[in-house]
């Protein structure tokens, strides 16, 4: 009797750690909406400036956003974005603190105030839009098709009753998939299969987001990017404390004030252009002063 | 001349940087095992009570900490005590306190077990000679508990040093996510940096854990001599 009743216990308090476990698993993933969930308040405007500097998340490995030299320095096109920040907010560069986050702790970043702005290739999306403010977009990307140049696809009619290589999960295999049912896919569960698969003419043509194929291009001599900018095209910005709105219309008015010195170009040239190197269009990646 | 992704390891200061993130993770795990096993220890005997209630807050606590991943409490600590508590603590912090209420956990069920292998004779003969019960501990008891704790104690330090890559994801900066930066921070110029970036830091663990279990095993046999 008693030792029912013990694993009885014993199997309560099992139930209920899993519980606990799994439901706080749930929040670093940031997936479900949770708008009753609290947060600590994030720092206004005045608080910051009072403060003297501003702690902005940016990623440490995402080469060329954001990623780390071999001189232990912080270097990229967010990175640039985030010191420009500084400058106009304080008067010197060095005046920011600059977070490593990862892609799946970003909104936890936000809602637990441990910094003010995250600047790290955030992709706009309705679901993240319910849970951080974003101020304008300063980056966009679209899918790019990268193909060898002997049967350059340049056009997405090209491609009927062709092999496209695509990564399963992507986006890439939801847009082919569902707008032009015509193209045969072949799916990878890796990047590096898929490269593979093209390099040894598997497949006619390999999609993913342009960023990616645009650097893989450079890099590997006889292919090149055909088409450059295709299928819904997601903007990248900067993104505060929901309720945030002081920093919010801070940092959009600073990204419109930009656009008068295109310095998003600027920004461009020094981190993007070095990888990318300069066949393609600055046009199809940047945003100045908000406006796609 | 072939490119060989070992170049990487010269770069700039990257050794260096990978040696800093090593230390930071034995940091981590040798402050956080040291408290461990003083709470354990405590924790430990505390778990052989008599008392049915103390066993089973003993129990209740053993069991969440065996059960929650190392990874949510890490998340719960950092973010969550800034949401709900507004404690905003750093990542290291956090780590030291996930990992020493997980460590005096384990330490804790490891001196207890040890505690319970000593055969009832040893307490009797103790306290037939005379002894206290302290006396019983400190002569009799815990010399032999130490002895046979050694090797698992040696096992549960490796593992918290191995452990101890999970804290990039609070934002702590360790070898492995130095290894990452260093591999993503050449990946259009060095493509094979990974097996030799993953291979330094395979021998940087090794060459932390394994003096550990040497020393433990040097122990071991002096306290049997």
């Amino acid at each position: 009797m008693k030792k029912g009743l013990l694993s009885a216990l014993l199997g309560i308090t099992m139930a209920a750690g899993l519980l606990a476990g799994c439901s706080q698993a749930k929040a670093p993933a940031g997936a479900p909406a949770q708008e009753a969930s609290p947060s600590a308040k994030a720092r206004s405007l005045d608080e910051i400036k009072k403060a003297g500097t501003i702690r902005i998340g940016v990623f440490s490995d995402k080469n060329p956003f954001g990623y780390v030299d071999s001189n232990g320095k912080i270097q990229g096109y967010d990175v640039y974005f985030g010191k420009r920040i500084a400058k106009d907010l304080f008067g010197s560069e060095d005046k920011v603190e600059f977070v490593y986050v990862e892609a799946a702790s970003r909104v936890e970043y936000l809602k637990s105030a441990k910094v003010d702005v995250i600047l790290a290739n955030f992709t706009v999306t309705n679901e993240r839009k319910e849970q951080v403010d974003f101020a304008l977009p300063y980056m966009k990307v679209a899918l790019g098709v990268v193909s060898p140049d002997k049967a350059l696809i340049s056009d997405v009619s090209q491609l009927k009753d062709k092999t496209l290589i695509v990564v399963k999960g992507t986006t890439a295999e939801t847009y082919f998939s569902q707008n032009h049912p015509e193209i045969k896919l072949l799916k990878f569960d890796e990047y590096q299969e898929a490269y593979d698969a093209l390099a040894d003419g598997r497949g006619d043509a390999f999609s993913t987001d342009n960023t990616e194929v645009l650097a893989w291009a450079i890099q590997n001599k006889g292919f090149t990017v055909g088409i450059e900018s295709i299928g819904n095209l997601d903007t990248i910005a900067p993104a505060v404390q929901k309720g945030n709105t002081e920093l919010l219309e801070w940092l959009n008015g600073e990204i419109k004030s930009l656009a008068g010195e295109q310095f998003f170009h600027q920004d461009y040239k020094e981190t993007l252009e070095p990888v990318y190197g300069d066949e393609i269009d600055p046009e199809n990646l940047v945003v100045e002063g908000g406006q796609v | 001349m072939q490119n060989l992704g070992i170049q990487i390891l010269f770069q700039g200061n990257n050794f260096l940087r990978l040696w800093v993130g090593l230390w930071v993770s034995l940091k981590l795990a040798v402050i956080s095992m040291f408290f461990s096993i003083c709470l354990g220890m405590l924790f430990g005997m505390v778990m052989t009570s008599t008392n049915k209630l103390v066993r089973f807050f003993c129990r209740l606590y053993l069991e969440t900490v065996r059960i929650m991943p190392q990874l949510v409490l890490l998340f719960l600590v950092y973010f969550g005590a800034a949401k709900h508590l507004n404690v905003n603590l750093s990542g290291g912090t956090a780590a030291v306190l996930v990992f020493t209420f997980w460590g005096t956990a384990e330490m804790g069920d490891l001196v207890r077990s040890a505690l319970e292998s000593i055969p009832v004779h040893q307490y009797q003969s103790g306290y037939a000679l005379g002894f206290g019960k302290i006396g019983v501990y400190r002569h009799i008891i815990i010399p032999q508990t130490i002895r046979r704790l050694l090797p698992s104690m040696m096992n549960l330090l490796t593992r918290m040093v191995k452990t101890t890559s999970l804290v990039v994801l609070i934002g702590v900066i360790e070898v492995v996510k130095v290894g990452k930066q260093i591999i993503d921070a050449s990946r259009y110029t060095v493509p094979d940096a990974a097996l030799w970036v993953y291979g330094v830091i395979f021998i940087m663990y090794f060459a932390v854990c394994y003096p550990f279990s040497r020393a433990a095993a040097l122990l071991d046999k002096k306290l049997r001599d």
